[in-house]
Formats: C-alpha cells, sequence, structure tokens
C-alpha cells in the first residue's frame, strides 16, 4: 500500500517543513502520495509534483479550504484514506491540530512526533519533553504518524515530475469560522530551519532588551528564540517559543542568553549541534548542556559580543 | 450551561524523569505525580466562566487507576461541583481515552469541554481533536483566550505563524494552552470542603470500551547524551571558539 502525506502551505507556496515530512514518509513506503487541499493552489501543487520522492500529487482546491481548518480537512483524507496504509503529516501545529481528528475517526491510535522510521509499522518518539525515547510498534491496520520535521532532511525541490490529479471537495463545516490570523511577518531566517538560532530568556528583563539579541541576530542571519519565561512576561510574542510546548529547533548553533534551562526549554533545542550559554549564575542547568558556557552579565557580554563579530568579516550568511 | 473538565494525573514537571534500566518505561515509584499543568489552566476557565454567571455546574472527569481521584479532588478544590473517575488500570493510549470522554458527555451533556493541549507524559497532543471527531463537534486547539458569546465561542488559538482567531459554536471542545490564566492555589478550607464534594466512579468496562493498547512500546531508553562542554572566559575567546573550533560562524 501506499503512503499519503498531507502538505502544509499557505496556498502559495509549501511550508518548508513539507519537505522535511516527505523524506521521513518516503522511508516509510517509496510509493508516496501528497495531498494539497486549499484554495487557488495550483502553483503548490505545481512545485510538489517537482520533489523527486513524490509519485502523485492529489489536488483539492476550494475556497472552504483557504483557512485549513481541521473541520473541514478531515472529511476529505477520511474518503481518500481507503488507498493508503499511512497518513502522516508534520508535527507542527497544523498536524497536531489536524491528524487526531483524522485519526479517530479511522479507529487509529496515533503515533505523534515521530523522530526516526524503524521500519513500516515501528517508529522512535521522544517522551516526558524528550527524557525518554520510545520504540514503538503500532499495531493498527492504517496509520496515522506526525513527524517531527527538524529530525529529517528536507527532500530535494527539482527533478521530479509527479502527475497531480483532482480530488473532490467535501461539504464546508458550519460549526467552525475563522476570523482571523495575526502572523508575524520578518524578514529573518524561520526558527524551525534556521542555521543559527539566538534566544532570549527571562534574563532579558525587558522586550526592549531583547534589542540586544536582534543586533546580534542581524549580524548572523540568525532567527530569535524565547524561552516560555520570556514569552509570558511579555518580552516577545508565542510563535519565538522554543521547547516542550513551542517549536523544536535543530540548528548548527543555538545561542542561549538568561535563560536557565528547565526541561521544557531544553526539550525544544537539545538536539542541536552547537550550544552557547550566556548566563551569570554558574549553576544553571542550560550549562550542563553548552558546548560554550560563558558565565556573565548579558548585558555586559552581548554588546561585546556584537563587537567581537564586527571584528570578523567571515561571517556566512 | 454545564461544561465538563478532563484533568490527567501525570509525573510533576518538575521531576527530573528517570528510565527503568529494563527498558519498560520510566521510573514512577516514590515520584511526585501532579494534575498536568495544562488541564489546571482547564479548570481555571471553567471556574471563570461559572463566576462570569455564564455556567451553572462544571464537571471534573479522569481517567486512570484509583490515585487518579487526586487529581479530580484538587479540582474540586477550586470550584469544580463534582467529579468522576473512570478507573483502567495501566497504559491508556488517547484514542481509549477519547472513547470514555465520549461516554461520558453522551451521559453528562456538557455544552463545552474543557481539557489540555497536551499531556506532558506521552506528549500525544491527540486527545481533545479525538473527542471532537467522535462527537462531529468543532476544536478549538491550543487556546490562549477564550470569550463565551450567547451560542458560540471566540478563542485565540497559538500557531507556529502566531495567533488565530475562531469562532466555534456549542457544544465546542477547546483544549489549553498554559498562558490561558494564571491558576489559582485552593484554599485549606476549600481543600477540606472538596473532601465532601460527590465523586463517582464508574469502570471503563462498564462503559463497554476497549481500552486495550494498539500501541507496542517495544523499548524506553534513554536518549543520547551530549559530551561535556568547556567553559569560555571571555567573550573573545567564545568567538574564536564558535569560529575556529566549531566553525559555525
Ligand atoms: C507544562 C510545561 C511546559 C513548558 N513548556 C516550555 C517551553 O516550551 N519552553 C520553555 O522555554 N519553557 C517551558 N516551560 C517553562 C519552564 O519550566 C521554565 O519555567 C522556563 O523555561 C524558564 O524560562 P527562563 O529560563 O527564561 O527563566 P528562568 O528560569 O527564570 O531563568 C532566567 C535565567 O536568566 C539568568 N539571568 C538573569 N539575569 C541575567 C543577566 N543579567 N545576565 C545573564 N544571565 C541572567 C538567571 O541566572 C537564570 O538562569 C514549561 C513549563 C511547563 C510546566
Ligand atoms: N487519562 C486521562 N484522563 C483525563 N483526561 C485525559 C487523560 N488523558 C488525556 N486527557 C486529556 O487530554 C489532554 C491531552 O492529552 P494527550 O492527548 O495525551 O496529550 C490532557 O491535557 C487531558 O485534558
Amino acid at each position: 500500500m501506499s503512503v499519503l502525506l498531507i502538505a502544509e502551505h499557505n496556498n502559495k507556496e509549501i511550508r518548508p517543513f513539507t519537505l522535511n515530512a516527505i523524506t521521513a514518509a518516503s522511508q516509510i513506503d517509496q510509493d508516496l502520495h501528497v495531498l494539497v487541499i486549499g484554495k487557488e493552489i495550483n502553483a503548490v501543487s505545481k512545485s510538489i509534483s517537482e520533489v523527486p520522492n513524490v509519485k502523485k500529487v492529489i489536488q483539492v482546491d476550494n475556497a472552504i479550504y483557504e483557512n485549513f481548518l481541521a473541520e473541514n480537512y478531515t472529511p476529505v483524507i477520511i474518503k481518500l484514506s481507503e488507498n493508503y496504509s499511512h497518513i502522516v503529516c508534520s508535527a507542527n501545529t497544523f498536524g497536531k491540530n489536524l491528524m487526531p481528528r483524522v485519526a479517530a475517526l479511522l479507529d487509529t491510535s496515533q503515533v505523534s512526533d515521530i523522530i526516526k522510521v524503524i521500519s513500516q509499522d515501528t517508529f522512535l518518539r521522544p517522551i516526558y519533553a524528550g527524557n525518554a525515547f520510545a520504540t514503538v510498534k503500532s499495531n493498527d491496520k492504517k496509520k496515522c504518524i506526525t513527524i517531527r520535521p527538524t529530525s529529517f532532511d528536507p527532500a530535494p525541490t527539482t527533478g521530479g515530475s509527479a502527475e497531480i490529479v483532482n480530488s473532490e471537495s467535501s461539504e464546508a463545516t458550519t460549526l467552525t469560522k475563522f476570523i482571523k490570523r495575526e502572523e508575524v511577518k520578518s524578514d529573518r531566517p524561520e526558527l524551525g530551519t534556521a542555521r543559527i538560532v539566538i534566544s532570549g530568556g527571562r534574563g532579558m528583563q525587558s522586550g526592549e532588551n531583547f534589542k540586544l539579541i536582534t543586533a546580534i541576530a542581524d549580524k548572523l542571519n540568525a532567527a530569535i528564540g524565547a524561552s516560555r519565561a520570556a514569552v509570558d512576561a511579555g518580552y516577545i510574542t508565542n510563535d519565538h517559543q522554543v521547547g516542550q510546548t513551542g517549536k523544536v529547533v535543530v540548528p548548527d548553533l543555538y545561542i542561549a542568553v538568561g535563560i536557565s534551562g528547565a526541561i521544557q526549554h531544553l526539550a525544544g533545542m537539545k538536539e542541536s549541534k552547537i550550544i552557547v550559554a550566556i548566563n551569570k549564575d554558574g549553576e544553571a542547568p542550560i550549562f550542563s548542556v553548552a558546548d560554550y558556557g560563558l558565565e556573565a552579565d548579558l548585558f555586559e557580554a552581548l554588546p561585546q559580543f556584537l563587537e567581537e563579530l564586527n571584528k570578523l568579516n567571515t561571517i556566512q550568511k | 450551561m454545564k461544561i465538563l473538565v478532563a484533568v490527567k494525573r501525570v509525573i510533576d514537571y518538575n521531576v527530573q524523569v528517570r528510565v527503568k534500566e529494563d527498558g519498560t518505561g520510566v521510573v514512577t515509584e516514590n515520584v511526585k505525580m501532579s494534575t498536568n499543568p495544562p488541564d489546571d489552566n482547564a479548570v481555571e476557565e471553567a471556574v471563570k466562566i461559572k463566576e462570569a454567571g455564564k455556567a451553572n455546574e462544571i464537571v471534573a472527569v479522569t481517567v486512570g487507576e484509583d490515585k487518579a481521584q487526586e487529581t479530580v479532588r484538587k479540582a474540586l478544590a477550586v470550584g469544580v461541583d463534582r467529579g468522576i473517575h473512570v478507573k483502567v488500570d495501566g497504559i491508556i493510549e488517547p484514542l481509549a481515552v477519547s472513547k470514555i470522554l465520549q461516554k461520558i458527555v453522551d451521559k453528562e451533556k456538557p455544552d463545552l469541554v474543557f481539557m489540555g493541549k497536551q499531556a506532558i507524559d506521552d506528549d500525544c497532543n491527540q486527545t481533545g481533536q479525538m473527542l471532537a471527531a467522535h462527537l462531529n463537534w468543532p476544536q478549538a486547539t491550543f487556546a490562549s483566550k477564550v470569550e463565551v458569546k450567547d451560542k458560540l465561542l471566540e478563542v485565540t488559538r497559538e500557531v507556529d505563524e502566531g495567533l488565530e482567531t475562531i469562532e466555534v459554536n456549542i457544544p465546542a471542545i477547546v483544549t489549553c494552552d498554559l498562558r490561558l490564566n494564571e491558576p489559582r492555589y485552593a484554599s485549606l478550607p476549600n481543600i477540606m470542603k472538596a473532601k465532601k464534594k460527590p465523586l463517582e466512579q464508574i469502570n471503563a468496562a462498564d462503559l463497554g470500551i476497549d481500552t486495550k493498547q494498539r500501541i507496542e512500546q517495544i523499548k524506553v531508553e534513554e536518549p543520547p547524551k551530549r559530551k561535556a562542554g568547556i567553559k569560555v572566559s571571555s567573550v573573545a575567546e567564545l568567538v574564536q571558539k564558535l569560529k575556529n573550533e566549531a566553525k559555525v560562524i
């Protein structure tokens, strides 16, 4: 049987994590079909058809799908599910919201947030905020799986030419109405896919002080992250939160500033290649995961850091 | 209006979880247990709605072993009116929990169900959406703001891109983020009073729900450890290491 991947997109472009999910899905089974549900999505379908691992693109194009409501997506997926052994999507807020609604109607016990495909029915997933890894085997006939995108490389985007077929839409829901989306626009790299992330915590003391972080992020072409405490305190918006109940990031370089290193925060960044911690408390748990720890007052260290970076003229973009 | 709140008993979030040596799970003996943190927010929101005069009864339900009753008692101590404990021993998956909760909804006929967005033990983030599917109700997940308006709810959701606002018809399922509100503490007199509030016990088997695991846990192991790092003595040394040793800038 085949795998059906639900694409995440914004009606214009695929969201980058769809490519990581494609890699994971094609490790489950080579016969990978991608379902694109949205409004005026020809460009999205076309770009997915060019991903070499994709065998077929199924497109369901209707204005009712403009805002990706799970209540609207679910009947479409259920109708198509008959032909597939696995239904997969990314374990971000899109997939987390959608997949369990599908799984319940298929009477399937969903496997959430896998970080490794061991075989067609066996997967590795973190539990307890990443303090343990569980190897789990799904015994359901049809499997519903969400994929932690940062654990898989993005699939190449050119060279393929999968066929694109249209499929029928279902009736629109009357239960839920989309009102608005407040998207935080920025020219910075996306937090989930950035090569360098610099995050601030409660130690920053104010939103205003985050400008110290922003200056370094500009210099390093880095994304900006935050601890839950910094978001709760209103220093920065929720889309920056890294951790168990925020985003998972795996950059080449993660710089934690004024963050103590609670396990819920570590859950979102512990797999980063190189971790730097700047904290004035030498006993802070963040130092136990840091490759390079600097015990210092951030209000002195950050300006110096920027100065040192300015001296280098070889920053890779 | 009547509100149902689902609360789960989990290892306390402050506990450093340890994996059992035989690979069968994590150590739970003599470990502090608490209510799953966002479930406290679910309880708080229900109580606030009742205090605002928009609800007249709140029922808390938990599914699990006998000790799970503690979570219901805690909810009763902060303003929930009555409790239900559905008894199941051993591991229970979100799919089975959602089917049990569906039976409770059929019986209690609430207008709203408040739940946590994610249990911090299994990190599944499934149960609320599954319950909404079984009932064919709308789902407002990852809620950081809820406003009750006549026959509908306006909910602000935390999503990867920022914030999203939706309106859902009542009856509805809401899954709560920690930022939804500030859960209150129970006062001693209220803890005493809570002991007298009704707490009904039901066996999962009597509800006709098969709670057998569909997912086999083959092995639980410790994640790979990071190699020990070093402390640097100055910002200049840090930048030099990042450039010449780690080669990341
Ligand atoms: C269910 C649950 C889920 C959670 N999910 C998340 C999550 O997804 N992400 C997350 O981050 N947290 C999460 N948390 C919260 C987590 O437990 C911690 O409370 C939080 O991470 C602490 O943030 P912090 O490190 O910024 O603040 P604190 O723990 O207060 O640490 C601040 C640090 O800044 C340092 N500092 C202060 N001033 C200076 C200075 N001038 N110079 C240098 N250093 C300084 C201090 O030494 C301290 O180490 C969750 C909690 C729960 C219960
Ligand atoms: N055994 C349970 N008893 C009561 N509520 C539960 C149980 N399991 C999950 N829930 C509810 O479902 C939410 C999400 O859990 P999960 O899908 O396991 O991440 C929790 O925050 C609870 O509100």
